[in-house]
């Protein structure tokens, strides 16, 4: 139990924040879809074809180089359609849903790690180093669960979980047994997580502080050679179902909100489920609107006809384009252009109230040139800019001195949004990370 | 603003690949986003994005350097008249004249270099970048008045090809664009660059002005004057009278158009330091460093080193300490980046220009060179910041095992 203190970083207010708690239920999705790209690190060899049935929790595909990696049917149905784009990469698995309801219940008698990667709860997990799914067969040195969500909009994880708390206790045990040092949970202040077993630590300040990259750099540090697993509450309560029950539960709540949202609340629906049920009578303006499932900082942008995607508990629709051809934005006086830096003059009437933000990059890509803007927005022992720097010009010995492993693109998020330069710093993580797997395997 | 955009996209073909003016392709894009905020959106990544880009920062800081310009040239047509004995002239007439005189040299530094960033950018298919709206304005401002236009032409090209494109341009640089500028001329030219008949103009700006000079007229700056002279330095204005240290604070010396006036320089530091775009750990420990340079060889004077008997505070005044300090120093690209380094960095700069100045009796300013040496230092700075990280990482790793 410690309380940990960050300084660095920014909450962004933006509009269209949730303004009660009450979760509305939508009707049975019409399409549900697994989108492969959301599981980082598994290439897809499928396992059901196009018209074949599957059931709730049977696998679609797994893993080319474990097999043991399943990713599963998060509802019963039909296969309606493996779509695929350039070089046969596969984009989403479709599945018509139907009433049948048959779910696949797993031995719980097997070793936790087989159960764990047969039920497809082992995909929603990360580990650092790559930020990709686990490898098999390694056992982490901890695992790191963040309890909330510091990103602008972000859902109320308590929320989200709902009765599922109840699974949490299970949860630690099983990862507890499946690791040598300890599970991590890291909560904010004044939330309650009965855990027992877990170190349950308290993080204080603006995000990213729920990030769980942060919160192990500020716990117990990645280090060379070290593997560890990161996930959040949502998933470890899901596993403590799985483990209590015997059957993964695909049920989620979401957040949606953002400004183009009519009435921005929570949602309970199904992983997978298609927009045009999770949005319905949702969406103001289609054209004007740019749909991200998850955050506005690390989500993905989806397209109405899309699906929300896996790993998100969250959907923001913000403005495509506020102010097309603004006029000389760059000499701009007006206090409602968003920027954290004083150059503008927008920290006059401070920077907490909510604020609208569209997704124009608002100035050219550049050479990196004003200083500490990645060290102000990442509270960790890291030299983001000259990392940034061993990336870009594809140094592996500087990257893994300067901590490469240590990180995800996400906690480089806010650093892309603050930066004068305009660059593409998720990108550039996540380049610098696949490099590196690429040369270490 | 509707009927500019139609404009804008009237002409854009034929600046395209294909078109009339294809060759000009960087040049109508720098127009277009200096007139219009670009549409692009978020393509991979964060899906918001600050307000700020290079061009408000970089504009930022030539709005800081407005009061010194303006003063700049305020100062010029008073040291004019001064010294062709006219001084009740109005100052409206002084500032006019001093803008007559800096005008041309301003028209110079820009189109040299914009010139040569538009046909490297051209050459390059990138886009224009923002690094010498700084630069050019940097220029008139640490050239003596009286250099002649071809040699800043000459020099300011030296520079922009020399000590920036061939890095890769803007933020690629290891040395300060305008230091280089005024280096090349200091070296090439140094007869120009010093002495009576440097800082003051005295022949006619655009036609304005000009007369003879006044008997005791002398043409060095009071840091010049210290350097010859032979025991307690006493300075002078250009026409032979005492002046103190309040008088190089307020700017009424002979020197570059941007560095005389403390005043000036002051209020763009606080522009600079307020809307965050100069490190203030640079800043304030070039101060530190000159001052206690200053201090110790002020503790120890020496009738060799005339300079040493300078007391403190008016070694700061005087020169181009000041406006080193507070536009060049702090420029990001060419200093040290991690925050340690910027204490060093700054603290060092501070040290190396007193120390050049009193005990290197070749060289009157010592600014310019300190900045220009420590710009080579930076990275190495950097390097042994980083590694003090680099060595806890590993050692963290290693006590693990």
């Amino acid at each position: 139990m410690a309380t940990v203190r960050l300084k660095k970083g920014l909450d962004i207010h933006l509009v269209g924040a949730i303004g009660d708690d009450t979760i509305v239920a939508t009707s049975q999705p019409q399409s549900v879809a697994i989108v492969p790209d959301d599981f980082h690190g598994v290439i897809p060899r499928m396992e059901k074809k196009e018209g074949e049935r599957v059931a709730c929790g049977e696998p679609l595909y797994h893993d080319k180089n474990y097999e043991a990696i399943k990713v599963v049917a998060p509802v019963s149905g039909t296969v309606k359609e493996v779509r695929r784009g350039e070089r046969r990469h596969i984009d989403a698995i479709i599945i018509a849903p139907d009433q049948g309801g048959e779910a696949v219940t797993l031995d719980l008698k097997r070793p936790a790690e087989e159960v764990l990667l047969a039920s497809g709860l082992w995909v929603m997990m990360r580990q650092r180093p790559y930020d990709v799914v686990p490898v098999p067969g390694v056992r982490p040195r901890s695992v790191f669960v963040t309890a909330f969500d510091s990103a602008p909009l972000a859902p109320d994880l308590d929320i989200v979980l709902g009765d599922k708390r109840q699974y949490i206790a299970k949860g630690v045990e099983v990862l507890k047994g499946m690791t040598d040092g300890k599970v991590y949970i890291g909560v904010r202040e004044g939330q309650n997580i009965d855990a027992p077993g877990a170190e349950v630590n308290t993080f204080v300040g603006p995000h990213p502080a729920g990030n769980a990259g942060i919160q192990a750099a500020n716990t117990e540090p990645v280090n060379k050679g070290e593997t560890v697993w990161t996930m959040d509450i949502v998933t470890l309560a899901r596993i403590g179902e799985l483990f209590t029950t015997g059957k993964v539960s695909f049920d989620t709540v979401v957040a949606v909100d953002g400004e183009m949202v009519q009435q921005p609340r929570y949602v309970k629906t199904v992983m997978g489920a298609d927009l045009e049920t999770v949005l319905k009578n949702e969406l103001t303006n289609v054209a004007h609107s740019r749909i991200i499932s998850g955050n506005v900082l690390t989500g993905v942008k989806v397209m109405p006809n899309e699906w929300l995607l896996a790993p998100y508990r969250h959907i923001t629709i913000i403005p495509e384009n506020n102010k097309p051809d603004e006029f000389m934005g760059w000499a701009s006086l007006n206090p409602k252009r968003y920027s954290i830096y004083r150059t503008f003059t927008t920290w006059l009437g401070g920077l907490n109230k909510p604020v609208s933000m569209d997704s124009r990059i608002k100035g050219g890509e550049r050479a990196i040139v004003r200083t500490g803007e990645y060290d102000a927005m990442l509270p960790m022992d890291i030299y983001g800019e000259f990392l940034i720097k061993a990336i870009i010009s594809g140094d592996i010995d500087k990257m893994e001195q300067l901590g490469i492993y240590e990180i995800a693109p996400e906690d480089f998020a806010l650093a892309e949004f603050a930066d004068t330069s305009k660059l593409e710093l998720q990108r550039i993580v996540r380049e610098g990370l696949d490099k590196l797997r690429a040369e270490m395997s | 603003m509707k009927a500019l955009r139609n404009f804008m996209n009237k002409i854009e073909p034929s600046f395209r690949p294909g078109g009339k003016f294809a060759k000009l392709e960087s040049v109508y894009d720098g127009m277009e986003t200096f007139l219009f905020t670009p549409n692009a959106t978020s393509r991979s990544g964060a899906h918001i994005h600050d307000g700020n880009d290079l061009k408000r920062t970089m504009i930022t800081v030539v709005v800081a350097l407005l009061p010194a310009l303006l003063f700049g040239m305020y100062n010029i047509g008073y040291q004019h008249y001064l010294a062709i004995g006219q001084s009740h002239t109005g100052w409206i007439t002084m500032f006019l004249y001093g803008l007559l005189a800096m005008l041309p040299v301003i028209v110079v530094s820009y189109g040299v270099g914009l010139g040569i960033e538009f046909i490297s950018a051209q050459i390059h298919h990138k886009e224009i970048q923002e690094g010498f709206l700084v630069t050019g304005i940097l220029i008139p401002l640490i050239v003596p008045i009286n250099t002649p236009l071809w040699m800043t032409a000459l020099a300011t090209a030296f520079a922009v090809i020399f000590a920036k494109e061939v890095f890769g341009g803007t933020g690629m640089n290891i040395f300060n664009v305008a230091l280089i500028t005024r280096a090349f001329l200091f070296f090439a030219y140094p007869s120009r660059m010093s002495g009576d008949e440097a800082f003051v103009k005295i022949d006619s700006a655009l036609g304005m002005g000009g007369g003879t000079v006044v008997d005791t007229f002398t043409g060095a700056t009071p840091l010049g004057q210290v350097a010859t002279s032979i025991g307690e330095p006493a300075m002078t204005n250009i026409v032979g009278e005492p002046i103190s240290c309040m008088d190089a604070f307020i700017g009424f010396i002979p020197g570059s158009p941007g560095e005389t006036s403390m005043i000036a320089i002051l209020i763009g530091a606080a522009i600079l330091l307020l809307t965050g775009i100069a490190s203030w750990r640079i800043m304030c420990s070039v101060f530190v460093g000159g001052l206690g340079m200053a201090a110790l060889a002020n503790a120890l004077p020496s009738a060799t080193y005339p300079a040493s008997m300078l007391d403190p505070m008016t070694q700061l005044c005087l020169g181009g300490f000041a406006f080193g300090a507070v536009f060049m120093a702090t420029d990001p690209v060419t200093g040290a980046r991690t925050k340690v380094g910027q204490y060093i960095y700054g603290l060092l700069i501070g040290v190396f220009a007193i120390l050049i100045r009193v005990y290197n009796s070749g060289y009157p300013e010592g600014m310019m060179l300190a900045i220009l040496l420590m710009n080579a230092f930076a990275p190495l700075i950097d390097h042994c910041v980083v590694s003090s990280n680099i060595k806890r990482r590993a050692r963290r790793a290693a006590n693990k095992e």
